[in-house]
């Protein structure tokens, strides 16, 4: 894991000195804007980007709190709607032929276009301390849902068809069917739907920041300092790393709750 | 305990719409407690479709059944029988001692009467040791007698069961017949045992009820009179040759149309 990490940093320096020493400018001009060095980014985490400010990693800390926040809410809403919505359409045919083609055509809208609409509708419903954030948290929830309800379906309809029969034979209600064998065959497929989710909810947080207007995140942040990248280009690459970091942080607590949670046949776990 | 019926078949037939099959034609048969009953003929006589329909997972088309005096589909609702199917159909999320817990949880048991009752059924299909272990980390055979433990788990007066050995080699098969055969000694349940295999149906039972195919019928029905305990030694009695002959010739001289794949199956 840590030798990838430094090869990669390692070809970064390459690449940029055989460019630069050779002048190829294909296909774009390598200079200290466009790939800055390592050690200017590292560096950068420890300098105020702006005078009379803290350390540029403290700043950062703040902000990608906030957006972690926003990230967190937008994820739990949207892997419990999504799960709910697995559970209504597997129990109805009728239903999975009418919502699901919506469903999965809420997915190709634009989310940058829908992200103001739901700021505008969503924000002044909102109890105070839930003003802003909690607007981002729902553009999240739109990103989230999707593939949690998509593998949450196929998921429950992977149960076995003799292990049906089986619970037939007990006369198992609905409900017994749904939380004895439903739900725990589907856990590896809701599970890698949640892997997924989890770094969309990440993606969707910061995009949703966008049409807010909010300073108080990552992607204020990025905003911001991509109006100053042709001065210092090292803050945006810096901020570009701590989000990169929260996307995998959220990515690793999934896959550690599914160690923790799934125990299935090596041949079943996906 | 002697002669009351457990399971009633009256006239019964069952045709599927899908290629007009009749896969069952005027099935009359009636199993008395205790009885263990071997249904055996080549695939497509519809010996499995019988025991799904004794276990009211089919409808039949035409006829009656009934198990314990009641109707098939009140019987599976009351839990009057457990079911083995020739996959264990365990779940692999849980372990070896919740699967067998698995009816009983369904059943409201509290805790404490599901821990003593698997560590019973543990006890009888001889796998003391492995409660915490989970069903991909034991072989075929101790998956199918976990299967079987918790098919009786809650001491169902029928046990169904459908090629329950047929997936397993030749030497597990014959130790699981033994096994098979002392749990129902202990028990006294009625079991229905569906397989392709003579040997194995003369061995285990009772009475052999033979099938044959296109429509499904009762060729004939053998009383096997082989002492119990059965043993090893059983398999090598002349008279356990001669109720074999008598099986085979009878699923032979209905079986004039099958194909040759078929009559090799029934070797």
């Amino acid at each position: 894991m840590l030798a990838v990490v430094v090869v990669l940093l390692g070809l970064w320096e390459l690449y940029r000195w055989i460019w630069t020493s050779t002048g190829w400018t294909w296909p774009f001009v390598v200079n200290d804007t466009s790939m800055p060095h390592i050690w200017t980014i590292a560096k950068a985490f420890g300098q105020p980007a702006q005078v009379n400010q803290a350390a540029l990693i403290t700043v950062l800390l703040h902000k990608t709190a906030f957006t972690a926040k926003e990230a967190a809410a937008g994820f739990g809403l949207g892997a419990v709607i999504g799960f709910l919505i697995g559970v209504v359409l597997v129990h109805s045919r009728l239903l999975q032929r009418g919502f699901l083609p919506y469903i999965v055509g809420s997915q190709t809208v634009p989310i940058l276009a829908i992200a103001p609409m739901v700021v505008v509708w969503v924000n002044p419903k909102l109890p105070g301390p839930l003003q802003g954030w909690g607007a981002v948290a729902v553009i999240a929830t739109y990103l989230t849902f999707f593939p949690v309800a998509i593998n949450t379906l196929r998921g429950l309809r992977s149960a076995d068809t003799q292990a049906l029969e089986l619970m037939r034979t007990y006369a198992a209600s609905r409900w017994w069917v749904l939380w004895k064998l439903r739900v725990p065959a589907s856990l590896p497929y809701v599970f890698s739907a949640l892997r997924l989710a989890a770094t969309a909810s990440v993606v969707g947080a910061i995009i949703g920041e966008l049409p807010t207007g909010l300073q108080d995140g990552l992607g204020g942040a990025i905003i911001n300092f991509n109006q100053y990248y042709s001065i210092e280009p090292q803050e945006l690459w810096a901020t570009n790393v701590i989000a990169a970091a929260l996307g995998i942080a959220f990515f690793l607590i999934v896959v550690l709750a599914e160690r923790a949670i799934v125990r299935r046949a090596p041949e079943n776990v996906a | 305990m002697s002669v009351s019926p457990v399971v009633h078949i009256e006239r019964v037939t069952k045709t599927f719409p899908q290629g007009n099959v009749t896969a069952l034609q005027d099935i009359d048969l009636e199993l008395t407690s205790g009885e263990l009953v071997s249904l055996i003929g080549p695939s497509g006589c519809g010996k499995s479709t019988l025991l799904r329909v004794i276990g009211d997972l089919i409808q039949p088309t035409r006829g009656s059944i009934t198990v314990n005096g009641k109707s098939a589909s009140q019987a599976r609702k009351d839990g009057d029988y457990g079911i083995v199917f020739q996959d264990p159909v365990l779940f692999d999320w849980r372990t070896v001692a919740k699967n067998i817990a698995l009816p009983l949880e369904m059943l409201g048991w509290d805790r404490n009467r599901r821990r003593a009752r698997v560590a019973e059924m543990l006890q009888l299909v001889e796998l003391g040791g492995f409660a915490e272990h989970h069903p991909w980390q034991l072989s075929g055979g101790m998956q199918q007698r976990v299967a079987i433990a918790r098919a009786l788990s809650f001491e169902p007066s029928l046990l169904l069961m459908d090629e329950p050995f047929g997936a397993l080699d030749e030497m597990t098969r014959e130790r699981l017949n033994l096994e098979l055969l002392s749990i129902w000694e202990k028990t006294g349940s009625t079991v229905v045992f569906v397989t392709h295999s003579i040997s194995e149906a003369v061995f285990l039972s009772t009475r052999v009820v033979v099938m044959s195919p296109r429509p499904g019928r009762i060729a004939g029905v053998v009383d096997i009179d082989l002492p119990y305990p059965r043993t090893v030694e059983t398999r090598e009695a002349p008279r356990f040759f001669e109720l074999v002959t008598e099986v085979r010739e009878l699923l032979r001289s209905r079986g004039e149309h099958l194909l040759p794949e078929e009559e090799e199956a029934l070797q």
